[in-house]
This record gives C-alpha cells, structure tokens and sequence, in this order.
C-alpha cells in the first residue's frame, strides 16, 4: 500500500518530480539489497564483491545527479511513505522525501561515494576481509541514504542508528589489534550517548505535536503551534545534542579522531558524506524550529557557541599532530564547526554549501592521505617528506584540495567559507548579537589556522627530504583518477553559489514546501571576503616561514614547540583523559563495583537473612502441624520423576518439602486472617 | 474457527508427549531428545494453528473453553487466548524445540530431562491460557517443579543452592498470591464464590481491598520479572542452569510475570494500578540502570546476560505502568523480543561452554579469528539486543519510551541511559571476548559452530529480522486487548490516558 503525497502548495514553482521522485526510494534500497548481495554472493564473484558495491555507489551518483539537474531547472518537492505499523493514533511509516535538501545530499553521498569506492578497491587491495568490507562499506552509505530519504524523525533515528553501527564495524576493521576495537567502542557509545539527546528531542516533539512527521512539524511550526512553543527549547536542544554527537561537535567530538583506525577510505566517506554530515543535515531539515520566532531560536546561540568553541579548539590540535590523518580529522572536526557555527547565525544555506565544498575537498584530502599512506607504510609525517617527485598526481590533487580548505580564491572553500563569515557578520547585526560579533572573530582566527596546518602538513609531506625507509610510488590508476576527478569538484564546486551573481545553491536548496527564512545576502562582502582571503594567505606565509626549509630531522622541522601550549595540545586538552578517568573508569569500576557488591552482600544478604529467619520461625510456628500430608504430595511429585527427585531430596535433605510446606499452610493462615479482618 | 478445544489441545501435547517418552526403553536413551523435539514440533504446529486462526482486531477472548468443574465455588475449566497471551504462547511453543534441539549435551538422565522440559511447557502455556484463577494457580505452581529439577539435576556445580533459591523465592511469592486468589474468589463475586477471571472483572472492590490484593498477586509476579530488588535469584538460576533451563528461564519464565501483572494487576485493581504507578515506574527504572550497570562488572558472561535481563525486564515493566497504548503494547512486544534475544544469546553462551568448559570472559579473546561465524551471530544478537533498528529490540523499546514519555516524561528520560548501558556491556564484551589476538593457548584449537548449531539459531535470527523490519503483525494482534485493557482502566477510574499532541508540561 503506497500513499503518495505531492507538497506544492508553500511554494507555486515546486514540482512533485514525476517518476524520477516517485522511484527515489530506490536510493537507499539499491544499496542495501546489494550489501545483502555482497555478503552472500559477494566471495564468488569475480571482483570479490567490489563490483556490486562499485554498481551501488555508480546508481546512487546518477540517480542524484540527475535529480540535482532536474531540481535546478524545477524545484522539486516530493514525498512517499509505507505503513509499516500502527497504534493507536500513531503510524510508523518507511518513506522518502526528494526535496532540495535531500537532493544535494543523494548527489553528495553518491559522487563521493562512487570516488571513494572506486578508490577503495586499489586500496584495499590484498586485505584480509575485502570483500566483508565492502559489505560494510555499502551499508555505510546505504544507511546514511536511509536518514537522507526520511519524511519522518523514526525513520531518521532508524538511518542515524545503522550509521553508527556501520561505523562501529569499519572502525574496527582490523579488529585484530585492540585499539582498533576500542576505536570502534568509542565511536558508537559516544554517539550512543548523544543520541540519548535526539531520542529524547524527537519524542518530545512527536509527541506533542503528535506526529514524528517532519511536514507535519513543519507545518506546525508555521501555524505557531502554541504546545510546540512551550517544548521548543527544549526540544530542539536535546535534538541539536544528538546532532553534536553524529556531527562531533566540542565535547563529543572525541570519538572522531580516534576513528582514523579505520581503513583511509572509511575516513574519507565518514568525513566528507556520510555520518559527521549527519548532524548539520538534521539541524538543516528541522531549520524552522530554530529559525522561527517563539520556538527554538535560543538554541541557536549555543549552536553558535558550540560551533566556534569546536572550530578554533580542534583546529589548534590538528598543529601539533604527525600521523597525516589526525591532522586531517581534527581539520574537519574544525569545519564541522563552521558548518554549525552558520546555522546557528540562522545561515541555513550557508552552512549547507560548506557541507556540500568540504565533502569533495575533505573526501579528496583523505584519499590522498591515503595514497601516500598506501606508498611510505606509514601515516606519520615524520616518515614522509619531498613525495611531490614521487607521487606527482597525489601531490597536484592534494594541493588542490589543501587550497580550497584553506579558502584560497577562486577554490571551492573560498565561496562557502566567505558566506559563512558574511552571516555571522548579518547576524551580528540582526539578533545575534555580541555573541555573533566574538564568533565572527572566532571564525577569523579559524580561518588563518585551517590555512596554517595545511601548510605545515603540505610542506612536511611534499617538500624536503624523504625520511622513510619505504620506496614511494605514484599510485595505481584506479586510486588516482578518483583523485583527479575530486580534485576538480574541489576547484569548481563553489561557483555554485555565488551571491549576486549565480545562486544555483541558493535556490536547489530552497526547494521545499517551506520558507526556511535565512538571508541571503545580495553581492559579495568583497571586504569580508578579503579578510577571509588575506588571513587565509597569511596563514599559508607563516607555514612556509616555518616549515619550508629543508632541515635534517623532523624534529627541527616542526618548531612549533611553544611551552605549556603545546603540551595541552598534543593531549588533546586532556579531555580523553578526564572523561576516562572521570567518567568511563568510575562507571566501569567503583560505580559497577559498588552497585555489584550491594547487590551481592546487601540486596542477597537480605535475602538469605530472611530466608534463613522464616525456617527459623516456621520450625516453631509450625512444629505442632502434621506435615506427613504435605510430605506425601511432594514425595509423590519427586517419584513422578523417577529417581531424579531423590537424587535432590537426598542433597537438600528434605529441606525443601519443609520449607514449601510452612509457606502453604502460611498462606492458608493468611486467608484466615484476610477473612477474619475485612 | 473449529470447535477443535485447541487451548485445550495445547496442554495436554506436551502432557502427552511426556507420556510417550515414559514409554522408551531406557537403553534406547539416545533416540529420546530427537523424539522430544518432534512432539514439541507438534504443539508448534497448533500454536502456529492458533496463530494463524486468531483474529486479529478483536479485543476479548478467543477459542475460549468453559467447563464448570467444582460449582459450589466457582470453579472452572477456562481458556481463553487474547492478544497479550497470543504471542506469549507461540514464542513459548517455538522455543521450546530449539531449546530441546540445544540439549544435546546433556547425557545424564535423559529420560528424565525430556519429560521434566515437556511438562514444563504444559505448565507455562497453562498459565498464559487458563482464566480461572485457580487453574491459574496449579498451572502456576506446576511449572515449578520441573523448573526446579532441571536445575537442581542437570545444572553446574552449584545447581542446588541455585535450585533451592529459585523455589523458595518462587514459593514465598506463590504463597502469598494464593492468599490473595482465595480472599478475591470467595469475596470478589456478588456473593457468591467465583474464581472465574472474567466474572471477576465486575467485582466491586474496594479501594483497600484493590491495595492489599494488588500487593499479593504483586509480589509474586515481581518476584517472577523479576522486579529489583527482587532479583537476586535470578542469576543464579541461570548460572547454573543448563543451557536450555536458561533459555526457557529467560525467554519465557520471566514473562510470565510482566503477563501476570498486565492480565491480573491491570485488569483486576485498576485503582491500585493507577496509584502504585509511580512506584512501579521507579522500581523500573532503577532496575534498567542498576542491572545494567552490575551487568558491566560481570566477568562470567552468562551473568552478564542475566543481569541484562533485569535491566530489559524493567523497560518492560515501565512499558506496562506507563499506562498508556504505547507503552503497554511495547512492553508486550518487548517481551517476545527479549525471549528471542536473551533465548539466542544463552544458547550462543551454551555453545561456547560446550567447546571451553567456562564461561569466564578473560578466559577468551580473539575468538572471532577461529569462530566467524559464531563471532558474527553474536554480534547480531548483540545489537539486537542493545535496540539496533532494523533487528527486533528496537521497536519495543522505542515505543516504550514513546508510551512512557506520555505519562512519565522523566522516568522515560533517565530510562533512555539505559540504551547507553546496554551498548556498554555488550560490546565491551563483545570486544574482550572475539577481538585482538588469541592469549589463551586452549582457544587455538576451537572449531566454528557445526551446521546443527546454527540451523538451532537460524530460525530465531530469521525472527528477530522480521520483526525489527515488519512488527505490524504481531502489533495489530496486542493492540485491541491492550487498548480494551486501558478503557477499563479509565472506566474504573478517574485516570485519564494522555493524548497525543497535548503534552505541554515539561521540565
């Protein structure tokens, strides 16, 4: 039983996509059945199950593709939905929503994805559980399509939960070594943790709006729903912690860097696509509860706080690293800050366009990283330096994308990071406040630390002398030409939007049944933007200052060794180590050991102190009750059972018939007692 | 519908089926589990039968029974299968082959052990189906016993105190419910003597009597769930039980309790339900963090599983004195759910204990490496377990939490942690049991399931995907029952179930 349901009436100029939208709950399934393809028939194929794996992501890419072209010339908005249970009132749907917003994440998701994906099969050529990978690797994305396509918060949960757990297995891919286990653990309960927050948030507003239905919601937020007003803050609070969690945002981005311990391709669609973009996708789908007056716009401030305390924090971290993927992972822990820093100055747009640049160029960092990894056996920085002889296209392609993090005009994170700015500079002046204006000096400040590591990580890896005892390579062709082709989506995708001049973006995600109200400014901030461009470019000055000379060690190389900061630094601010020792060993030992020991000496002991008090007292109370009756019933029991009851009657020497028959001749006393007293 | 006494026909297999094992040759002991398999393979069958001829979306009672037996007190040969027992009845019918098909360990007495499981099954699917308290009652006590040999003969090393524990803490709360049966049989009718439950339902008690009555028939179901801090017998039990005592203990003893309160409590004392809601919501959620948190310190993992059990009874418990459709119809699902996954997850224990002789987790490590596919059911029954979506355990609980958040919006709150938990001593065990390298010289040489072990868990990882992807069916079965159950109480009592879209009042 389909229901269908067209939404065109917010906005004239919607369409509801035809066929094309109407069969886009092949998105998510085509995946997933392959998946099940993989693990079952996957080891007998020719290609190890990568082909199914490669044919998921290649469907997805142009099935997005296609809809993000259909979607600019026509804005479509479209929804379909399955029963798959009821009660009461309440209707648990499977669906799927092709709208501007879930458009540009199928494109996202598929583009990446299929570069990656190809990538993945050289690189992970020879492991030990490939084909089990690519399983898995499928379900990630399958599952993040999954919360994409969702109409409803259930189904959102449903797709953020499998998110997790395909984490959790890719994590742990080499599950031989602990830390690795360990890795994966972290990940999962840390976003478990967190998503005690969006459980809570969407019950909290499901049940008072009474649908877990993101157009209902939406549609009660726009007709000021005054129940939903009185829940708002705390509602879209508690969702927004779940956001933190999937989207890693300061203090629960811990997990995040200990992830790297997957394969490099895991980091790389885990960073660019699928799961950390997850949060800033919710803040975005649910944007009119925090965008409208008299619902959760005070959220937005701690979203705002949230986001730049994250931006500047973990990118100072990202300097101190040598592994070339901590330094990457701390930098997208760093834009993930931007992305929710914008959406919290109300910058719906902005802050998806920075989720739309990063994921090619954070997706094409990552597969780089990977293929030097892949050429020197190691993922320090240390063992690498002056590959950029060796490894000519790795190199090209991750200047490239180090450029377009930076924010260097005209690359892709110029334009989405320059907006971002510029909203937090609007917002400043409309409602944001002083807050607005210190995170808008946060951001700054970001932005010549994003341009400063890259360098540093440019410079130690590619230039100088090469300190490994590896022979490095220029990668087989199947991992270079994913990175070509992310490269030039890395150059050219932030003419997408370009204020006063082209605002494609602008309006393919503006394709919803409602008015998401952010602003768009009408030309470029040329003054914000040179600010932007200017730190960025110094940035990029005071690395090459630092860490272009050729020096004979690492250790020299890397100077940037200030007291007392970068101890702080390089342990992370301790907080791995506050939360082991505050939280996780307490609960794991004196809290569990504690509740164990009650359990054992206070709860049982009261237990066996009152039974050991009733044998006492039915001996006296009872001694004067023929008990030969009731021994009779229960011999006839045990020899019902053949000798069996005499094997027990004999260890328990009788005990139990006494025991039984005191508490039945009790109970006969009590019936007494009842009827005598009522 | 057939006139067929199907209700009937249920017991008296598996009575029948013990019969007829009495009837092999004890030199022929070694054809006695097939054979016990294949007569609980029969009341499978009816219980599929009954499954498939329920009507779903009728609320009272169906293929009902009545036969007077004693008329001066009311007593009866009632049956009757509603939606709360109707899946309660078949997870009881299909668990009991695997269980017998996991036996095959056991060398001693084997005789003995296939009539005691038998018997046993008659005893519990009396208890779901009977509908006179007395029935109940004997049904009620007669399961026991097989119970309490199965674990004092073919259970570990300290089977007998374990077994001596389970019956006095069974019989002390038996004891007092029988108090409570024979006060509410012979006052509760109009006059004259009645136990039969659905006459019982008129009676008019009052607000006391409801009180002290739901405290009686209380205890002995609290002590059953178990409820903390009625739980200490539990580990015990299932520490020492053999595997299949284990996963009957679990996946459907336990039940009967959380069936009791929601069949009896619920329906008979409505008052007292709605006032001792509160604290049944508390105990709940104490016993979800407190046994998930002693769950985390176990070093023996069938503890472990134990103890997750106090924490998953608990949700269902909350589910239950939510007092609302969601909840209640949670807690219900909940409960075929966790028979399904605790069931799996001690015959997954069985299995290693079988091959390792212990159970102790440092004992273990890197199984994964010898054991994959042991390794990967594991981890499947695991996330079910901790509520993955897409596997079973997550639409129960999350429409506890649901049903829950609108009467108890607190309780659900601090009950969410619990998820958290859950997911700690799982995969924490998970990790020190199957992951990193092997240290222990003895698990070098383990071999993987045997394709009889996995065709014994197959058919419930077949149901645990089922029902995480498609619940409507077993949903649209409780649903008119328990929604008939929440308007008697609203009838009785000013209580008045919490609307959707009305919540306002929040912290």
């Amino acid at each position: 039983m389909v229901m269908l349901a067209a939404y065109s009436e917010g906005a004239a100029h919607l369409t509801d996509g035809g066929l094309l939208a109407q069969w886009a709950w092949l998105i998510p399934v085509v995946p997933l059945v392959l998946m099940f393809g993989i693990v079952f028939f996957g080891k007998r194929l020719p290609m190890k199950g990568w082909e199914l794996a490669e044919a998921a992501m290649l469907f997805v890419a142009v099935y997005g593709v296609a809809l993000l072209v259909m979607n600019a010339s026509d804005g479509i908005s479209y929804e379909g939905s399955v029963e798959i249970a009821r009660i009461g009132s309440f209707t648990l749907e499977w669906g799927w929503v092709v709208d501007g917003l879930s458009i540009m994440m199928y494109a996202v998701v598929g583009v990446v994805g299929l570069a990656v994906f190809t990538y993945a099969k050289g690189y992970m050529k020879g492991d030990v559980r490939y084909t089990w990978f690519f399983a898995a690797f499928t379900m990630f994305a399958g599952a993040m399509l999954v919360l994409v396509s969702a109409p409803n918060l259930i189904q959102l949960v449903v797709g953020w939960e499998l998110v997790g757990l395909a984490s959790y297995l890719l994590i742990a891919h080499y599950w031989e070594d602990h830390a690795n286990v360990v890795a994966g653990n972290k990940a999962f309960l840390v976003n478990k943790i967190a998503d005690v927050g969006l459980f809570i948030g969407v019950i909290i507003i499901g049940v008072t709006v009474g649908s877990f239905r993101f157009s209902d919601i939406l549609e009660a937020i726009a007709d000021g729903d005054s129940a939903l007003q009185q829940v708002a803050f705390w509602g879209g609070l508690a969702l927004f912690i779940g956001a933190m969690g999937k989207s890693a945002q300061f203090p629960f981005h811990v997990w995040l860097p200990d992830a790297m311990a997957g394969p490099t391709p895991v980091s790389s669609l885990m960073h660019a696509a699928t799961m950390v973009t997850a949060g800033v996708y919710l803040v975005g789908r649910m944007f009119p509860l925090f965008q409208t007056d008299g619902f959760a716009v005070d959220v937005k401030a701690i979203m705002m706080v949230v986001g730049a305390l994250t931006l500047f924090l973990t990118g100072l971290i990202a300097l101190v690293q040598d592994d070339i993927k901590k330094v990457l992972a701390y930098s997208t822990l760093s834009q993930l800050g931007y992305m929710v820093t914008a959406m919290g100055a109300g910058a719906y747009t902005a802050g998806l366009f920075h989720l739309f640049t990063h994921a090619f160029f954070k997706g094409l960092l990552f597969l780089c990283a990977g293929s030097v990894i892949h050429a020197v056996h190691s993922n320090n920085m240390s063992d690498m330096g002056g590959l950029r002889k060796a490894m000519p296209w790795t190199y090209r392609t991750f200047l490239i994308g180090s450029l377009a993090l930076a924010g260097i005009f005209p690359l892709a994170g110029f334009w989405s990071k320059d907006e971002i700015l510029a909203s937090i500079s609007y917002d400043s002046g409309h409602g944001g406040g002083t807050i607005a204006t210190v995170v808008l000096g946060v951001a700054i400040a970001g932005a010549f630390i994003t341009a400063f590591y890259m360098a540093r990580a440019v410079y130690l890896t590619f230039f100088g002398e090469y300190k490994g005892h590896a022979h490095p390579h220029e990668s087989p062709k199947v991992m270079t030409y994913p990175l070509i082709g992310l490269g030039v989506l890395s150059a050219v995708a932030g003419f997408a939007n370009i204020p006063g001049i082209f605002t494609g973006f602008t309006q393919w995600l503006a394709a919803r049944p409602q008015v998401m109200g952010d602003h768009h400014a009408e030309s470029i901030d040329f003054v914000l933007a040179g600010i932007g461009l200017a730190v960025a470019l110094l940035g990029i000055a005071a690395g090459t200052r630092l860490w272009k000379r050729d020096a004979a060690t690492q250790q020299a190389r890397d100077t940037f060794r200030i007291p007392v900061l970068y101890p702080v630094l390089a342990n992370k601010y301790y907080l791995d180590d506050l939360y082991a020792k505050a939280v996780v060993d307490p609960i794991k030992g004196p809290i569990a050991r504690f509740t164990n020991w009650t359990n054992t000496y206070v709860i049982d002991g009261v237990v066996n102190a009152f039974g050991a008090v009733s044998v006492f007292l039915s001996r006296i109370v009872y001694q004067g009750v023929d008990q030969r009756g009731i021994d009779l019933a229960f011999n006839a029991a045990a020899s019902a059972t053949g000798e069996a009851g005499d094997a027990v009657r004999y260890t328990t020497s009788g005990r139990i018939q006494q025991y039984a028959g005191g508490l039945f001749v009790g109970a006969v006393l009590l019936v007494v007692g009842f009827l005598i007293f009522t | 519908m057939t006139d067929f006494p199907i209700l009937s026909a249920l017991i008296v297999l598996p009575v029948l089926g013990a019969l007829a094992l009495l009837l092999i040759p004890p030199r022929r002991s070694e054809i006695v589990l097939p054979v016990a398999v294949g007569l609980s393979l029969i009341t499978l069958g009816a219980a599929v039968w009954l499954l498939v001829d329920f009507e779903s979306g009728v609320a009272g009672f169906q293929f009902v029974e009545q036969t007077s037996w004693y008329e001066p007190w009311g007593v009866g040969w009632h049956l009757g299968v509603d939606g709360i027992s109707l899946l309660l009845v078949v997870l009881t019918a299909f668990l009991f082959p695997i269980a017998l098909a996991a036996s095959f360990g056991v060398k001693h007495r084997v005789r003995e052990y296939a009539v005691a499981m038998l018997l046993l099954e008659a005893g519990i699917i009396g208890v779901f189906l009977a509908l006179d308290l007395l029935v109940f009652f004997v049904f009620w006590e007669a399961m026991l016993v097989p119970m309490y040999f199965i674990i004092g003969i073919w259970g570990g090393e300290r089977r007998v105190h374990a077994a001596v524990k389970f019956f006095l803490f069974t019989a002390l709360g038996s004891a007092v419910m029988f108090a409570g049966i024979l006060f509410l049989g012979f006052l509760g009718g109009d006059g004259v003597p009645t136990f039969d439950f659905v006459r019982l339902l008129d009676s008019d008690l009052s607000r006391t009597a409801q009180f002290w009555l739901f405290g009686a028939f209380g205890l002995s179901f609290a002590i059953k769930v178990p409820i903390f801090p009625f739980h200490t017998w539990l580990p015990d039990a299932h520490v020492e039980a053999p595997t299949a005592g284990s996963v009957i203990l679990a996946g459907v003893l336990l039940k009967l309790g959380a069936y009791g309160l929601i069949r009896f409590n619920l329906s008979l004392f409505p008052e007292a339900s709605v006032d001792l809601m509160p604290v049944l919501a508390v105990l709940a959620v104490i016993g979800i963090i407190y046994g998930a948190i002693v769950a985390i310190v176990q070093s023996d993992i069938k503890r472990l599983v134990a103890y997750s059990s106090v924490s998953h009874l608990g949700f269902v418990v909350l589910g239950v004195f939510a007092l609302t459709t969601q909840g209640l119809q949670g807690g219900v699902l909940q409960m075929v759910n966790h028979g399904l996954t605790t069931g799996a997850l001690f015959l997954l224990v069985g299995m290693i204990y079988e091959r390792r002789h212990t159970r102790e987790i440092s004992q273990f490590g890197g199984l994964a490496a010898r054991m994959p596919i042991y390794a990967g059911i594991f981890l499947f029954i695991s996330f079910a377990s901790i509520g993955l979506p897409g596997l079973n355990g997550f639409v129960g609980e999350f429409f506890i939490l649901i049903g829950s958040f609108l009467s108890l919006p607190v309780y659900a709150m601090l009950a969410a942690t619990g998820v958290v938990l859950a997911a700690v001593y799982l995969l924490w065990a998970y990790q020190r049991m199957f992951t990193g390298p092997i240290t222990v010289a003895e698990n070098r040489e383990l071999r993987d399931l045997r394709i009889g072990e996995v065709l014994i868990l197959a058919p419930i990882l077949a149901l645990v995907l089922f029902l995480g992807i498609y619940p409507k069916p077993a949903l649209d079965r409780i649903e008119p029952s328990v929604d008939s159950i929440l308007e008697r109480i609203e009838n009785a009592t000013d209580y008045e179930m919490p609307q959707w879209g009305t919540t306002g009042d929040l912290p």
